[in-house]
């Protein structure tokens, strides 16, 4: 792991101020932050209320707390929202899997083995990052309704375990370079085969790169609308995105604390990411720059 | 390196030997380069039929009529006319997507910023701030978040209420198409986490030094930021407006959920992207909406080589 972005800084001019000036600051920053949250939190306070408050007040405080509506919710499609999360985990936890699987041994063979053509290729896989999936979205469709895969998590899952999260692979080989040499030409001459060397060294010293890897695949799945929306077709098979989408066209203006309470729990597995990770997820972007 | 290339010193080639040399040079070869290629096994199957052949269908699919039902009929630059010439929803799409790019990236890239400037001063609390401030970039994909805000903006909705309370009274902003794009315009800009961040990090390279000698020239704060911060910094600001730009060209689900996937009202939310997707999978009209793709491939690459071509002016790189 890298030292923490919040290294104390050493006293200057820049960073002695006044105590009303810091005061100031942190009065703006504040208001700042609940202006960020308010809209979360009211959601969540609007999950919680009686159906009559929601739309009466703007506090975020409610007269009386009562959780009938995540009941009503959880059942209000034919489908419950226990099928949605068990669906949207499954595929999520198995693009994890795939991605990390995949994306490593990608990013051991451009990190660390010679091969002819091995720029080439890296290359290519750099200019993979830029192409907007919308280019083989349609053939992919295709191709995949010819496989009857269209209407199963197939084609969400079997991509990602043909390492087709490019950017991983980026990520993955950042890292993987720099990892000391010394360690695998050592076993090199100890006559270690390829898959010696990245299944006992760089696996069990990559274990930041791969979690990092793994949590944002996880967030980004769990999120994923567009995908589900062209591949899922019946309700039985539908990730919880759908089933909120599916939810507000089924209620639009009827069962609106169902709706936010659903909302709301759609947001908490990637909320517990958030505790949990911060750093990681953060050191990830600082890294690499991403987009979300 | 591998030394398959290398003959033998001082070999004769005598032709019974050739075969044999042949062969352990094949070997060799076979050595060098098999572990390498038996790793990136994967990766070249799913490059080569999940992404070029993919490619290179669509863009044959552009030239065709292809409608899923019966086999693609060649029809030439039909499609391409068509969009250039006599597609009003084409048109609109663009518009809306154009006008998107233009308020949201320099917004959302202005908070970013002004945000990270005011956390890099080493005041207590930072990790708190900044986790608070990146916590809607981390959801914001979500359907949730796009529910939440067709309610905040819809005409009783939060946002009215507020300006109600200050004696304003605020239109129907979803459903209006003056305003519409303006409330995903706001959902962007809320989303400033992760350029936040970027920025945060391209902080902290500038040496604190450089600032301590400005401020002892009598340099103001102002002119220290216009003068040091930002032309140090525009190496990230450059990234961070290329990655959010295209990001932005590509944005679907906000505009879908908000106007029930139709890009109303009036075509005023109809993002590129959901105009594809109507096209693909609405009317399964497959080629025109291959030939849309590719449109959408060649403006993201125009914009991105003339970023790069114009970032010479005024992006600084330090070497």
């Amino acid at each position: 792991m890298t030292a923490p972005v919040t290294a104390a800084r050493p006293p200057s001019d820049i960073t002695k101020r006044s105590l009303p000036g810091s005061l100031m600051i942190h009065a703006l920053l504040i208001a700042a932050s609940l202006l960020m949250l308010y809209p979360l939190l009211w959601m969540v306070s609007a999950s919680v209320r009686p159906e009559t408050e929601i739309f009466s007040s703007t506090s975020l405080i409610p007269s009386s707390i009562d959780f009938s509506s995540y009941a009503r919710g959880w059942v209000g499609l034919d489908v419950s929202f226990g099928r949605f999360f068990w669906n949207s985990l499954v595929i999520s936890l198995l693009v994890v899997t795939g991605n990390v699987i995949a994306c490593s041994l990608t990013a051991f063979a451009f990190a660390r083995l010679r091969f002819a053509g091995r720029n080439f290729w890296f290359a290519i896989m750099l200019g993979t990052l830029m192409i907007p999936y919308h280019v083989t979205l349609i053939p992919q469709y295709v191709l995949f309704l010819n496989l009857g895969w269209v209407n199963t998590i197939l084609p969400l899952v079997v991509p990602k375990f043909l390492a087709s999260d490019a950017f991983f692979i980026f990520l993955m080989v950042q890292f993987f370079r720099g990892i000391p040499r010394e360690l695998d030409e050592a076993a090199m001459m100890d006559g270690c085969s390829a898959w010696r060397i990245y299944w006992k060294i760089m696996l069990p010293l990559s274990l930041p790169v791969l979690a990092t890897a793994a949590i944002f695949s996880f967030i980004w799945t769990w999120d994923d609308f567009f995908g589900p929306l062209i591949y899922l077709n019946d309700m039985n098979t539908y990730t919880i995105q759908l089933g909120l989408r599916t939810f507000v066209d089924s209620t639009s203006a009827s069962d609106w604390g169902g709706l936010f309470a659903m909302s709301t729990l759609t947001l908490v597995p990637v909320f517990f990411f958030f505790l949990f990770f911060q750093r990681l997820l953060i050191e990830g972007i600082a890294t690499t720059g991403m987009k979300r | 390196m591998s030394n398959a290339m290398r003959t033998p010193a001082g070999a004769i080639p005598v032709e019974r030997y050739q075969g044999a040399v042949a062969e352990g040079r094949f070997r060799r070869l076979w050595n060098a380069n098999a572990p390498g290629y038996l790793f990136l096994l994967p990766w070249l199957i799913g490059f080569f039929g999940l992404t070029l052949g993919p490619a290179l269908i669509s863009l044959y699919l552009s030239f065709t009529d292809f409608d899923m039902l019966q086999s693609p009929r060649w029809v030439g630059i039909a499609n391409y006319v068509r969009i250039a010439t006599a597609d009003p929803k084409f048109s609109a799409a663009m518009h809306v997507t154009l006008t998107y790019v233009v308020f949201s990236v320099p917004f959302k890239l202005t908070f970013a910023l002004l945000v990270a400037m005011a956390l890099n001063r080493g005041l207590r609390g930072l990790t708190f701030y900044r986790a608070i401030f990146y916590l809607p970039s981390l959801l914001g994909g979500s359907v949730a978040i796009a529910v939440l805000w067709r309610q905040l903006f819809a005409s009783d909705g939060l946002v009215n209420a507020a300006l109600a309370q200050i004696g304003i009274e605020g239109p129907s902003w979803i459903s209006h198409p003056n305003y519409s794009i303006y409330t995903l315009v706001a959902l962007s800009v809320w989303q400033f986490g992760s350029p936040m961040i970027i920025f945060l990090a391209g902080l902290r390279q500038i040496p604190q030094d450089m600032y301590e000698a400005a401020s002892l020239d009598g340099a103001s704060k102002f002119r220290q930021f216009y003068k040091i911060t930002l032309p140090l910094l525009t190496p990230v600001i450059f990234f961070n407006a290329v990655v959010q730009t295209i990001e932005a060209f590509k944005a679907f689900t906000p505009a879908f959920i908000i106007s029930g996937g139709t890009g109303g009202p009036i075509n005023s939310t109809l993002f590129y992207t959901l105009y594809l997707y109507q096209e693909a999978f609405g009317n399964f009209r497959m080629g025109y909406a291959s030939a849309l793709a590719w449109i959408l491939v060649v403006i993201i690459a125009i914009f991105t080589a003339f970023s790069f071509l114009t970032s010479r002016y005024w992006v600084h790189y330090d070497d």
